[in-house]
């Protein structure tokens, strides 16, 4: 039996997909984990970031910092969560170590994004919003957040993708997650069961993705979209050139 | 004329700058003068105009609003009360020209139907119709239509001041010349109080009641009506920026007066020849106008042209040697309306109407004249 075979008939198999290891149980918990670290990271990182942008203030020590944070490997951070002495190391089985690193990974890509998007809003907008009577926080909320809104969106994409991609790692420290066929499969060297995982995990990232693509549009403030005919054909001309330059 | 607005003694001193941007700016607009700050980019004219709405705080030194030191009011409440248009209009690109102008209504906290009806009302003002523009995004309007909503917002609060930034200097001349004209027309009924910054010399000139020559640091070079500026200017650095060719801008800044006119022998159309010659011999000139009983001008004649004809013997009217005039310009329209028209007849006069009747004649003498009168100066004889 060649090695495709052997994938299809994993998956095909639907003991595989039920019972508290199977891919259904363990999409529901791959999905939990990164829905709990992405929701924790809109929360503190837009704030964060959307402040940040709006004042100028602090920002590159924030910044900085939360992007030197991205050079910590995802798999020593949950590691060392999860062996240090202390009360977070056995709640929920490693749920908590495991969300506490996904959290870390998701908050610099939401957290720049929310700051570059605030700090990007047309100055002649915001001096006229603040001209007018607008309050700083009625300045931030009626103005500079819905017109940075798409490119939170996209920070908030970016992140979901590489967290729900990374969740995996949550299997070597107990949440038996999609990470949990890859991990057993290379245990036990059946390939099969490590590559099923894999697409598992490829195929629930791909999906987020195109799900975030589209609610990215849909809060785009409907003002700000290139819709017209010239504004596409300028778009595609864009990429073009910038497709024919790299190549 | 009470004052609206009034600086006293205005300085602005940026830390990283060891000039000032503002020095010593005193300067008072009276309630319901449109008064332009005019002079170079980067001379401070944004500075001061941003301190009336306390976007700037002075470091020493008052601006007063309605006889009120700003620096005591709320920042909020005076913003909510002082309509602010900028360059390219600053409109909400993520709200549609309706919530635009809404902006300040609402946050005033108008009830809804007084913010619809506002906003219909605000939109005819600027010459835009609400059922075709309310629903709009800002990046579906023309920018002279952007710039009309930028007003539209701006005066929705009915405020009594309006602070106008280089409003008009994005567009293209065409459309800038349109929006200064409707403009002045929608201040003719609005009475605001209006400053108005610009570095267009030309803008300024149309645009002010009272112009403000403001150079390099904000300092006041010269505060007085177009006519004066152009026709006095108070220092060398206004003569250097109104230009060599500001005696050409005063001709469309000054009216006509009927003071100004001269006035030809007139002849009736039934008038001999002969009696016409008389007219004019005394009057000291060669030609006169003919006008019939109720004031209307018919046409002029060269008396001694015609008397030196060999075929006249001086008995016949003048009507049989009448010569048309070309069209005049009336009395409300500049001297360089007068002067334009004088230049396309190739004519040495050109007549000037109240409505149908006719007052006298506009020469280049009596122009030259009317400038010097504009100003002050000694009427010259004519």
């Amino acid at each position: 039996m060649n090695f495709f075979s052997q994938v299809a008939q994993f998956l095909t198999t639907s003991s595989n997909w039920t019972g508290t290891n199977g891919f259904l149980a363990q999409l529901g918990r791959q999905i939990e984990l990164s829905a709990v670290a992405v929701v924790a990271a809109v929360l503190a990182g837009v704030g964060l970031g959307a402040f940040l942008g709006h004042t100028g203030r602090g920002s590159f020590v924030v910044l900085n910092s939360a992007n030197a944070a991205r050079a910590i490997p995802s798999f020593a951070l949950v590691t060392l969560i999860a062996i240090q002495p202390g009360i977070v190391r056995l709640q929920q089985g490693g749920f908590v170590a495991a969300a506490i690193t996904m959290f870390a990974l998701a908050v610099p890509p939401i957290l720049t994004n929310a700051y570059v998007g605030v700090r990007d809003v047309d100055p002649a907008v915001r001096s006229a919003a603040v001209a007018m009577g607008m309050t700083p926080r009625q300045v931030l909320r009626q103005v500079e957040i819905p017109l940075a809104l798409p490119v939170v969106m996209a920070g908030v994409r970016t992140a979901s993708v590489e967290v729900v991609a990374t969740a995996t790692l949550a299997a070597y420290v107990g949440v038996a997650d999609l990470g949990f066929n890859i991990f057993a499969g290379l245990d036990t060297r059946n390939n099969a069961e490590t590559f099923s995982g894999a697409l598992m995990v490829a195929v629930l990232a791909l999906l987020v993705d195109l799900l975030l693509a589209g609610a990215a549009r849909a809060v785009t403030p409907e003002g700000t979209r290139r819709t017209t005919r010239a504004a596409r054909q300028r778009g595609t001309g864009l990429m073009w050139r910038q497709a024919a330059a790299r190549s | 004329m009470t004052v609206m607005i009034s600086f006293e003694a205005v300085s602005k001193h940026y830390e990283n700058d060891a000039k000032n941007a503002v020095e010593n700016f005193s300067l008072d607009v009276d309630e319901g003068e449109l008064s332009v700050l005019v002079g170079p980019s980067g001379g401070g004219k944004t500075t001061i105009l941003r301190m009336v709405n306390r976007m700037v705080e002075p470091s020493s030194g008052r601006v007063l609003v309605g006889g009120q030191d700003v620096a005591k009011v709320d920042r909020v409440e005076l913003r909510r009360r002082t309509g602010y248009v900028i360059q390219q209009a600053g409109l909400f690109p993520h709200l549609k020209v309706a919530d635009n102008v809404a902006s300040v209504p609402r946050l005033l906290g108008w009830d809804k139907a007084r913010v619809h009806a506002r906003v219909n009302d605000m939109l005819d003002l600027v010459g835009l119709n609400p059922a075709e523009f309310a629903g709009r995004y800002p990046n579906e309007l023309s920018g002279g239509q952007a710039q009309r909503v930028g007003v539209a917002r701006a005066l929705a609060g009915d405020p009594p001041v309006l602070l106008m930034d280089e409003p008009f200097g994005a567009l293209d001349p065409i459309a800038r010349a349109r929006l200064q004209q409707e403009f002045l027309a929608l201040q003719e009924r609005l009475h605001k109080t209006v400053m108005f910054v610009t570095h267009d010399v030309d803008e300024a000139v149309v645009m002010g009641n009272r112009i403000a020559v403001i150079s390099q640091g904000g300092r006041l070079q010269q505060y007085d009506t177009p006519a004066q500026v152009l026709g006095r200017p108070a220092t060398s650095f206004v003569a250097d920026f109104i230009g060599a060719d500001r005696g050409l801008r005063r001709l469309a800044v000054t009216p006509i007066e009927v003071g100004d006119l001269y006035a030809p022998p007139v002849v009736s159309p039934k008038t001999t020849v002969a009696q016409a010659l008389v007219a004019v011999e005394a009057s000291g000139d060669h030609w006169a106008a003919v006008a019939s009983e109720d004031g209307r001008l018919l046409g002029w004649v060269e008396p001694g042209q015609v008397a030196s004809a060999p075929s006249d013997n001086g008995s016949s009217t003048v009507e049989r040697y009448m010569r048309p005039v070309g069209a005049g310009v009336s009395l409300d329209s500049s001297l360089k309306a007068a002067f334009a028209e004088m230049l396309q007849q190739d004519a040495a006069w050109v007549p000037v109407f109240d409505h149908d009747r006719y007052l006298g004649v506009l020469t280049p003498d009596t122009l030259h004249a009317a400038l010097r009168r504009s100003v002050g100066g000694e009427p010259v004889p004519v």
